[in-house]
């Protein structure tokens, strides 16, 4: 858990220099959200449950098994970018072989798709289990309500995970819902809804344990809200000192969610200052390959812009 | 062979193959209980369950939505859409996911959908009962759209709808539903979505129509072949994107003048892509410009019985007094 936690940042900060670069025309940053997106993600089932993320998931789809070296063939939209074949903005998700349901840019969209997944699993009394990432701003979107209304009214077997780090680009909550708590909507459509300490990994790993249980045993769906922070700005495209206070995001940097589970770990004495060090600069070392082998990697021909409109056959 | 309007076509087509595959499944407002607004699903609830005839809350976006998921894990959903004009909640799911899954993914995912929609006027449907929606679909890369207008194909193209392993908006033009009926093939018979079908074989002009304003060419057609010996072949395009340009162009070249006609606003419409395919590939075999009828720049459509009249035909017999006019140009 630790080492998918630290991947997914080291992971992040190698992206962002090769952005900075020049190499990587658009990043998407998901510092600050690893406790609750790997916390989370723990719980699925490989090769059994379904993935349906959104854009800022890096970490959700790392523990899901996709691997650096394809994290970085997205990033740099190389032919086999697992996701897309280089044709969507990286982080748009989709690994078919680790059922990771292909996402796209709009906000909200993939929550019906969630619903729709779920309800083809119960319908064939299937044993899996479909979990659905978004952020706050989706929960403001008719989709997100459609979606989550159809999974109420038949019980489906979805999680819905908000990871609330209470900006919508630069939109603040408090401008994008009445309430304090998205959890709290839960209620609405007649199953629970829960909030979690975002930055708190087995606190996610618990809150999605649980939901997990009651969506195996028939119960139905429940929302899960990890109260979490952005350290950076929406992608790399964006100015976040624009609209978030600097002291705010210092004040966030404090729990560290990746720093707040490596202490944990120190206390629990299964990690100590030695044990870390080796880890990051393994993980740092495989980061590294896995960059170099996707910056060599083929791009996609230009032709080959013309296929897969429609079905061409079994491959 | 029997004789059925095509309301009952796309009943029977439907409901063989619920019976005969559970992967089909209906899904939207009204199906179950009530048995669809123009009861194609009555009584289908009970015979297949609850959880295969799905009333669903009233949430456009929703059902596409949620079909489209259901199709990635296997299903084969029949999404309907109660009218068409309720359809525009749902743009972003057709057009931003449903078409799109295929082409993002690379070709790793797909999404069999069979999206059905009554569209059309001049049932007195007024401005949201009445629309039509094909332009804004058929501009998009990734789904087809077809508008069967014969029993006949309205079952064979739906079995292909179902078939099909990519979306497919399938629009039915509400006013052939009870009006129109012809004999219909026995058995599970498919009519392929793609090609046009030349339903009145001609020499002197080459019309090129699909949905209801088919059946007004076909009549005008007959009555300009026994009032003047005018032989006008009528080309039904029935698959609107991806348009069958061979079969339209070849009869263009034969008859050496082109009229298209269609009910939607003339601006903008699938048959503006006609006239300027026709334009394109085969301007040198023309006698004639090519002409186009479509419905006036107004909102479709004004209530009031004049008002519709109106905007389905602006002139008394217009199509067939434009049919004359080419012929003897």
């Amino acid at each position: 858990m630790y080492r998918t936690i630290l991947t997914a940042r080291l992971l992040d900060e190698a992206a962002l220099r090769q952005n900075r670069m020049g190499r990587a025309p658009f990043v998407v940053p998901a510092e600050g959200h690893e406790a609750c997106q790997v916390g989370t993600a723990w719980v699925m089932r490989k090769g059994v449950d379904v993935w349906v993320p959104y854009y800022r998931d890096g970490a959700v789809v790392l523990a899901a098994g996709m691997t650096p070296f394809e994290i970085f063939l997205g990033i740099f939209a190389k032919a086999d970018d697992p996701s897309s074949g280089g044709r969507q903005m990286p982080s748009h998700w989709g690994h078919k072989g680790l059922d990771i349901i292909s996402g796209s840019s709009p906000i909200a969209t993939q929550i019906p798709h969630a619903a729709g997944i779920a309800y083809a699993i119960k319908y064939r009394q299937e044993d899996a289990v479909v979990g659905c990432w978004f952020g706050d701003g989706a929960t403001s979107e008719g989709d997100w309500h459609e979606g989550l209304n159809f999974a109420g009214i038949h019980r489906l077997p979805v999680i819905f995970v908000c990871e609330n780090n209470q900006y919508a680009i630069s939109v603040p909550q408090a401008k994008q819902m009445a309430v304090d708590n998205v959890a709290d909507r839960a209620e609405g459509y007649g199953f629970p809804g829960v909030v979690v300490d975002g930055n708190d990994v087995l606190a996610c790993y618990g809150a999605m344990k649980q939901a997990h249980e009651r969506a195996r045993a028939g119960e139905g769906p429940t929302l899960i809200e990890c109260k979490t922070y952005r350290f950076l700005g929406h992608t790399s495209d964006d100015d976040d000192k624009t609209y978030r206070p600097r002291d705010e995001v210092e004040e966030a940097r404090h729990n560290d969610p990746v720093h707040v589970f490596g202490e944990y770990l120190r206390t629990q004495e299964v990690l100590d200052d030695v044990g870390a060090e080796e880890l990051r600069l393994e993980i740092k070392g495989e980061i590294d390959t896995a960059l170099a082998a996707a910056w060599d990697a083929a791009d996609p021909t230009p032709e080959s812009a013309m296929r897969h409109v429609f079905f061409e056959g079994e491959a | 062979m029997s004789e059925k309007n095509v309301v009952t076509a796309i009943r029977d087509a439907l409901h063989d193959e619920m019976a005969a595959d559970d992967r089909v499944i209906l899904l939207g407002e009204d199906v179950g209980n009530r048995g669809g607004v123009f009861r194609i699903s009555a009584g289908w609830m009970e015979e297949f369950g609850e959880d295969r005839v799905i009333d669903t809350p009233l949430a456009e976006s929703g059902i596409v939505g949620v079909a489209i998921g259901m199709a990635l894990r296997g299903l084969l959903p029949v999404a309907e859409i109660q009218f068409a004009d309720f359809i525009h909640p749902a743009f972003d799911q057709i057009v931003s996911e449903a078409a799109r899954l295929r082409y993002r993914s690379n070709g790793a995912f797909g999404c069999p959908l069979v999206i059905r929609a009554p569209c059309g006027g001049g049932i007195h449907g007024a401005l949201y009962h009445s629309q039509s929606i094909e332009a804004f679909y058929a501009h998009v890369p990734g789904i087809k759209v077809v508008m069967p207008s014969t029993p006949a194909d309205a079952a064979g193209m739906l079995r292909s709808a179902l078939r099909d392993p990519d979306p497919v908006l399938f629009l039915e033009h509400k006013k052939t539903y009870r009006a129109v009926k012809g004999e219909v093939p026995d058995g599970s018979y498919e009519i392929p979505i793609g090609p046009a079908d030349v339903k009145r074989e001609g020499t002197d002009l080459t019309c090129v129509s699909y949905g209801y304003s088919l059946h007004t060419c076909l009549d005008a057609a007959a009555r300009l072949q026994e009032d003047e010996g005018i032989s006008i072949e009528v080309v039904d395009v029935r698959t609107i994107s991806p348009l069958d340009t061979e079969t339209i162009v070849a009869s263009v070249r034969k008859t050496a003048k082109a009229i298209v006609v269609y009910e939607d606003n003339r601006s903008f419409g699938a048959g503006a892509e006609i006239v300027a395919t026709i334009a394109e590939e085969a301007m040198f075999d023309l006698d004639a410009p090519i002409v186009r009828v479509g419905a006036p720049d107004i909102p479709a459509m004004p209530f009031a019985t004049p008002l519709e009249h109106f905007f389905m035909e602006p002139e008394p017999d217009q199509i067939y007094r434009r049919m004359r006019d080419l012929a003897h140009h």
